[in-house]
């Protein structure tokens, strides 16, 4: 595999490289227009926003507290997809009702229903949880669940014919056979935390990333705004990258696809 | 084989099954009876879709039949017993672990001692030759490595019948030559009872003593051929001119069943 990626020339790094580039030039040339460069200011300036947040003791704070929210939220999401998954791979009357909840569910922005989360739940943390926990339940619960119905049955044939019982085919069989599949739900659950996050915070709440960059609107900051929004893409990157390498740990027996 | 008296291993009894499906009933087998010897190596071949794998299942004790029953040494089959190994087409290799681990599996399922588990495994993947490729995972082997390893696994339950459902159907002509060679010198060897299903009339003649044809569905054996071919056999068996003889026999009932299938 590693003779076919030095025959292109350019390693990915350096692609990744020259798209960093780009990306950096497209701002640049956004910042110099007149309308655009008061949405898109430069590096700089979005350095200087930074800056002064952490000077007004605010981004740290908010960092911590929407770390916390995604965390609960994701994790309770979790906690709950998994079982709720594998009910209704195992029993049909679960799978005809709850299927066609997520489904709908699943389709409508979180932010249409947080005043409704907040009005049951009161404002402050609470609500925040709640909305991820329903986004990245929704996500993974279908994802699993999908994964688990896909499991080839010629492997739960074999692995009877070998003399397992069927404590032994949940353990042995079916649960690895579903790790990729919640790798991937645990994916799709931090990405659909992280973009529930406006929505999260937009219930009242005294902090957060998303809710400053709401906050920041009305004063016109956007040298912060813009710094708070990368921030926010970062914190994605770093998630996925952590998810990658607990993938290749995990799962590294599995085919995949040439690319 | 005159004077040799071999008792019945497998029998099966008047089966038949059929699936409800949203078009009717569709009758896969339509009473089958067979009586397979101790030590016999019986090869069954028909065209796609005549049951033969629906046999296989029912005598894996996979599937249920719908009416009629099948025996192992006289005692009726309900569901997988590991005295009944099964080789399957898609060599259904457990992805997530090693050569070693896949063999160890049946032992494993057997509550034996972890250490025993692995002395087993490593006498059936030098059987197979993969000894160097034990810490290997599936995903790194070649098809052909790939069956070894499930008929190296199939052996290591040390199982009184083997059932083997198109093992060498998705290989290579070479591949597939050089596992039919390995097999009939397994099988000359120690001769386990051995129900093989295939769809290649040359593979059929080359490794079985009788070849079941089945008819297009509902699936009924139509003949038996009796191979009267000694053993030891290898590829250049297929050049005797019995074995030619046998062939255009076992190949013209097969093409009729399948121009009937074409109907």
């Amino acid at each position: 595999m590693n003779g076919k990626t030095k025959k292109k020339g350019i390693s990915d790094k350096l692609w990744l490289l020259l798209s960093f580039c780009a990306a950096l030039a497209v701002w640049f040339l956004l910042s110099l227009g007149k309308r655009t460069g008061n949405s898109f200011p430069f590096v700089p300036v979005v350095i200087e926003g930074l800056q002064t947040m952490i000077e007004r003791g605010a981004f740290w704070s908010d960092l911590t507290s929407s770390l916390t929210s995604i965390a609960a939220g994701f994790g309770l999401g979790f906690l709950t997809a998994v079982p709720v998954a594998f009910l209704m791979a195992w029993y049909m009357p679960v799978r005809k009702i709850i299927e066609p909840w997520i489904n709908f569910i699943r389709n409508i922005p979180a932010l249409a229903y947080a005043p409704l989360i907040v009005i049951a739940a009161g404002v402050g943390k609470p609500p925040q949880i709640i909305l991820i926990w329903i986004c990245t339940f929704m996500t993974m619960s279908i994802t699993i669940f999908h994964g688990i119905r896909s499991i080839d049955n010629t492997l739960i044939k074999a692995a009877k014919v070998l003399g397992a019982n069927d404590m032994d085919i949940f353990f042995r069989i079916i649960l690895p056979a579903t790790l990729p599949f919640v790798i991937t739900a645990v994916r799709l659950g931090l990405s659909a935390g992280l973009t529930t996050l406006l929505a999260a915070e937009s219930t009242g709440a005294q902090g957060g990333l998303g809710m400053r960059i709401r906050s920041l609107q009305t004063t016109f900051e956007t040298g912060s705004m813009l710094a708070y929004i990368i921030i926010i893409g970062i914190i994605g990157l770093l998630l996925n990258l952590f998810v990658d390498i607990i993938e290749r740990r995990l799962t590294s027996w599995q085919e995949r696809r040439e690319e | 084989m005159a004077g040799e008296t071999r008792g019945v291993k497998l029998s099966i009894r008047n089966v038949v099954k059929e699936y409800k499906g949203e078009h009717g009933t569709t009758v896969a087998l339509n009473g089958v009876n067979l009586d397979i010897m101790e030590n016999e190596f019986i090869c069954v071949v028909g065209p796609s879709g005549c049951g033969k794998s629906t046999l296989l299942n029912i005598l894996a004790g996979l599937h249920e039949a719908t009416s009629g029953e099948c025996y192992l040494d006289g005692e009726r089959i309900v569901g997988t017993d590991v005295r009944r190994g099964v080789v399957f087409q898609q060599y259904a290799l457990f992805p997530w672990l090693t050569v070693l681990q896949n063999v160890m599996f049946g032992p494993e399922m057997r509550r034996m001692p972890k250490e025993q588990c692995k002395e087993i495994a490593r006498k059936y993947i030098k059987l197979v030759g993969l000894e160097e490729f034990e810490n290997s995972f599936p995903k790194e082997l070649s098809g052909g490595m790939k069956q070894r390893v499930a008929i190296a696994r199939a052996y290591a339950n040390n199982p009184e019948v083997l059932l083997m459902d198109e093992p060498f159907g998705a290989l290579d002509a070479q591949t597939r030559a050089q596992l039919q060679t390995e097999l009939l010198k397994t099988w000359e060897g120690e001769k386990k009872t051995c129900f093989f299903i295939t769809h290649d009339v040359d593979e059929a003649i080359l490794l079985a003593q009788r070849v079941v044809i089945m008819s297009a569905r509902p699936g009924r054996i139509k003949r038996i051929v009796d191979v009267d071919i000694p053993y030891p056999r290898d590829q250049g068996t297929k050049s005797d001119p019995r074995f030619m003889a046998l062939k255009a026999e076992v190949w013209n009932e097969v093409y009729q069943e399948y121009l009937e299938v074409r109907k």
